[in-house]
């Protein structure tokens, strides 16, 4: 086999060496009860060009030559070539967790460069080396509000994507963190601000918004920061579109960031894997979950990078660490770090505008359900026919159009969530409001 | 003798920040083709930053040289063994790369139809299958991003299976040699933990666990082989023993490397099990991640899996999300697709046979490493290994030289070090796990390196305690980055 590097008479040798007649020797200190009798129920092995075929014909029977218009929460953008050129480089994508800093120096370099680059984006002072996405990234936050305040009660805001409320709700089942939803205005789709103020109680540890919401509109965070501090609670601010931060004013004035980096040219592959962040104040560096990487210096002075403060960790800590997590996506990070050098400072900015200009180039062609400041996503009504009825008709022009809402809003069932990035075309925007209008 | 490797020219290089000049581009965007829009206007001028400041500003070249750079400056498979213990650090085929990067795959989004997601859902069904043949398992959940996530998983389905019968019980149990996820995920899912000493020939002790299970003890978490690399041969007793008083018997499939085609969890008496495709099935491990943590169960769990599940409606596949019984999701979407697409071209490449193979040059090479050095280190537990093989620093501490400091050593010779100091139940350990992609080259030249170490700390030890001397990073002072953090560059 082409990954098994032996010859039989190396394989020999070795059994000899190890005083052994046979490699099935090497078990015969199994229990007989324990032993596989009988091959594995697998077909043979294959060569590299019929697994091509394989997944060629599994892609085949996927979307492909579609226009899309679906966002809500993963996102269509260009991934710039140097992208997978930098990833497929084997000395990042097969080594592991830079434990070892002294040959490690060049994932943990670019960590933390992207430490550094999340936090100039985000306004925040410290973040971590990545989450496994976006949705866990939530309860991860949540949790760490907890710990920090000292009060188990979460509020979090309807209009947050509704499967990371989903995760939250399976995490915090257990840990005594009742999690309550408040809403969102009916008009704007923006927070409801006062139903937040209701809601809020002293044992409110957590509140937890999105921006741009899920229905795509941008949220009041400084109004929310406000309330919530008021009430002794931290604000932690969700993301899933990173690219609006190009051009949106941070959420500086949250307690904790959680984002999600799909964004950064990191595939759609239909869900995962893509990489979440969690972003903080200096105060709560303490209460952070995942691997940090820092600055130091070698025994002749040098600059030189390591993970440190994994006194919080797992390994270390165990049932009394901050969170259970153990890998990152250090190479799914890596895709995000390549993605924020390609652009910069002025790319960042420049693609953030082509988005909000598509997407309201197609607004002006339809009617957005909500009055609500909007970015890159928008909710349309249906007219006359369903959201899915209009779908179907789409898909006969070869367009995937938006996310009926229905499945997550019931009160949103006449509703879709539409969303147009660089890489949508004027005329695909054309063909769908002539359908969806 | 250092054979295996000879200095070479390093390539200093600045951080990105440090080589930005304002206007160098990286990047260009097509022209509109619509009319641009005023950002002030559409999103209200209080909602639009100034500027992204400090952010970095470099040209193409300079981005491609600066990560190239910084890539030489790591060890890899690439290079040569990485006998990570635990970590099963094997070669990562190149093919797998290539498929996970099949447009309508890659390209997939999570809420196409799902008519056009066919193809992307067939694989996750093989996969599935697959998975639930090798670990004799009744279903499989891929929807845990990692061996971790898959951990929490799988205690929230013994959790709500024994809800279900009427009480969740208070605590689970988890040898010493055990992973620090496995407590830290037990609290997570609401559970104390009790430690359980290992036995004298490192295993589970029974009649320690006899005394332990009572009627509060929701489940026993077990690596299996354990962290020594050594096979509970009392499993089916182990399982037994939890199952007269209904508790439930976890495993840590962080070790299946050395199982697969031989023996099945599901057969021995597992109820639920978390693989981590990142070790046992080769999925790069990426300098830390993505990975991906299937959880497969035995009948009696299924109705608890994660929302949604593929099932099989004719000829089409589709997600079922009306579960009542359900944890509910773990993770958004469906799971770490592209990583489980990597696995599965992995599976088909080895085929059924196949990896029975690999398990067993796995379990040699191991078993090489061990009659190969153990006349130089001493093995503190005598029982056979099976995928790797735990040395203790036991004759060199003498000599003042720990296990750190030999793998440092290590460094210089060219390898990866081995994991060190645990599992925590040896002190000074030394976890080596060849995998089974070392040939006997490879793997004759590390068992050299670790012979002429022996030697050199009889001769020079405090020469072994200031190792690596070949690397363009001596040793790195982690007391400093922990004591003072800089977790972020800043302009000076």
């Amino acid at each position: 086999m082409r990954y098994l590097p032996k010859s039989e008479s190396e394989r020999r040798a070795m059994l000899d060496a190890c005083g052994v007649s046979s490699p099935e020797e090497l078990f015969a200190h199994l229990p007989e009860g324990v032993r596989l009798n009988r091959p594995l129920n697998l077909a043979p092995g294959i060569s590299e060009y019929e697994i091509v075929e394989y997944f060629r014909s599994r892609a085949a029977e996927c979307a492909t030559g579609y226009a899309s218009f679906l966002g809500a929460g993963v996102y269509h953008h260009f991934r710039p070539v140097l992208v997978d050129t930098v990833v497929s480089r084997g000395e990042f994508l097969t080594s592991y967790t830079p434990y070892q800093a002294e040959i490690a120096q060049g994932t943990l370099t670019t960590i933390f460069e992207f430490q550094t680059m999340i936090c100039q984006l985000t306004g925040m002072d410290v973040a971590n080396a990545s989450m496994y996405d976006g949705s866990t990234a939530v309860p991860e936050a949540a949790m760490m509000a907890v710990r920090a305040t000292g009060k188990g009660r979460v509020l979090i805001a309807k209009s947050v994507h509704p499967e990371y409320r989903e995760v939250l709700a399976t995490y915090a089942k257990h840990q005594g963190m009742p999690v309550v939803e408040f809403g969102y205005i009916a008009e704007s789709g923006n927070l409801d601000l006062e139903d937040l103020e209701r809601q809020m109680d002293p044992l409110t540890g957590a509140v937890i918004i999105q921006t741009p919401n899920f229905f795509g509109i941008v949220e009041q965070v400084k109004a929310a920061a406000e309330i919530a501090h008021r009430h002794g609670a931290l604000l932690v601010v969700v993301f899933t579109e990173a690219v609006s931060l190009g051009l949106l004013e941070p959420p500086a004035e949250a307690d904790i960031v959680a984002g999600e980096l799909q964004s950064f040219a990191i595939s759609p592959s239909y869900g995962g894997p893509y990489a979440g962040i969690i972003a903080t104040k200096g105060k709560y560096i303490r209460q952070m979950p995942g691997r940090l990487v820092g600055q130091t210096t070698d025994s002749r002075g040098n600059r030189a990078f390591c993970l440190t403060l994994s006194t919080r960790e797992q390994h270390i800590r165990r049932e009394k660490a901050t969170s259970n997590i153990c890998t990152n996506q250090a190479l799914i990070a890596l895709m995000a770090t390549v993605f924020m050098t390609v652009y910069g400072k002025q790319g960042l900015r420049e693609l953030a505008e082509q988005n909000l200009a598509k997407a309201h180039y197609l607004a002006g062609k339809l009617k957005p359900r909500f009055c609500g400041k909007f970015f890159n996503e928008f909710v349309v009504r249906a007219e006359g026919k369903s959201p899915e009825e209009i779908n179907k008709a789409l898909l006969k022009k070869k367009i995937i159009g938006g996310l009926p809402l229905g499945r997550f809003y019931p009160e949103l069932a006449d509703c879709t969530l539409l969303c147009a990035t660089e890489m949508t075309k004027r005329a695909d925007m054309d063909a769908l409001a002539e359908v969806q209008a | 003798m250092i054979k295996k490797v000879t200095n070479h020219l390093s390539q200093n290089e600045a951080l990105l920040f440090e080589r930005s000049s304002p206007g160098k581009k990286a990047y260009q965007l097509p022209e509109l083709d619509i009319p641009a829009v005023d950002a002030a206007e559409a999103l209200g001028a209080e909602n639009v930053r100034q500027e992204i400041a400090g952010f970095p500003e470099v040209s193409e070249v300079e981005a491609l040289r600066h990560f190239t750079r910084l890539s030489t400056w790591n060890y890899a498979i690439d290079y040569g063994m990485y006998p990570l213990g635990s970590c099963t650090m094997k070669y990562n085929p190149r093919i797998n790369e290539v498929v996970a990067r099949t447009e309508g795959l890659a390209w997939a989004h999570p809420y196409q139809p799902e008519s056009l997601s066919q193809g992307c859902m067939q694989v996750m069904a093989c996969l599935e299958a697959a998975l639930a043949e090798i670990c004799g398992m009744d279903a499989v959940t891929l929807q845990p991003a990692a061996g971790a996530h898959g951990e929490l998983t799988g205690i929230l389905l013994i959790r709500a299976l024994l809800e279900k019968r009427g009480n969740p019980r208070l605590k689970i149990l988890i040898p010493d040699s055990a992973h620090g996820t496995n407590p830290a995920t037990a609290a997570i899912a609401g559970y104390a933990v009790e430690n359980i000493k290992s036995s004298e020939t490192g295993g589970v002790d029974l009649t320690a666990l006899e005394q332990l299970v009572t009627g509060d003890v929701a489940a026993l978490m077990v690596t299996n082989p354990n962290t020594l690399g050594v096979f509970e041969n009392n499993i089916v007793r182990v399982a037994e023993i939890l199952h007269k008083k209904g508790a439930m018997l976890y495993m840590d499939g962080a070790n299946m490397n050395a199982l697969v085609g031989i023996a099945r969890p599901g057969d021995f008496g597992v109820d639920v099990m978390h693989l981590n495709l990142h070790k046992t099935f080769s999925t790069p491990h990426g300098g830390g991640g993505p990975g991906a943590g299937p959880v497969a169960v035995k009948k009696v769990l299924e109705p608890f899996l994660p929302t949604p599940r593929l099932k099989r409606s004719g000829r089409r596949l589709a997600f079922d999300y009306k579960r009542k019984r359900s944890i509910g999701r773990v993770k958004a979407y469906y799971g770490n697709f592209g990583v489980l697409v990597r696995a599965l071209a992995y599976i088909q490449a080895h085929g059924g046979p196949g990896l029975r193979n690999a398990t067993m040059d796995a379990v040699l090479n191991a078993v090489y490493v061990r009659k190969a050095l153990e006349s130089y280190y001493d093995l503190p537990y005598q029982s056979p290994n099976m995928h790797e093989v735990v040395f203790s620093d036991d004759r060199q501490a003498k000599l003042g030289v720990r296990t750190g400091d030999i793998a440092k050593r290590l460094i210089d010779y060219g390898f990866h070090p081995y994991t060190v100091s645990f599992p925590m139940i040896v002190h000074g350990a030394l976890m080596i796990e060849p995998t089974e992609t070392e040939g006997k080259l490879e793997i004759d030249s590390f068992i050299d390196a670790m012979i002429s170490i022996a030697h050199e700390i009889e001769t020079d030890p405090q020469m072994v305690k200031n190792a690596p001397y070949n690397t363009r990073t001596s040793r790195v002072d982690e007391v400093t980055a922990a004591r003072k953090p800089v977790l972020r560059w800043k302009p000076a």
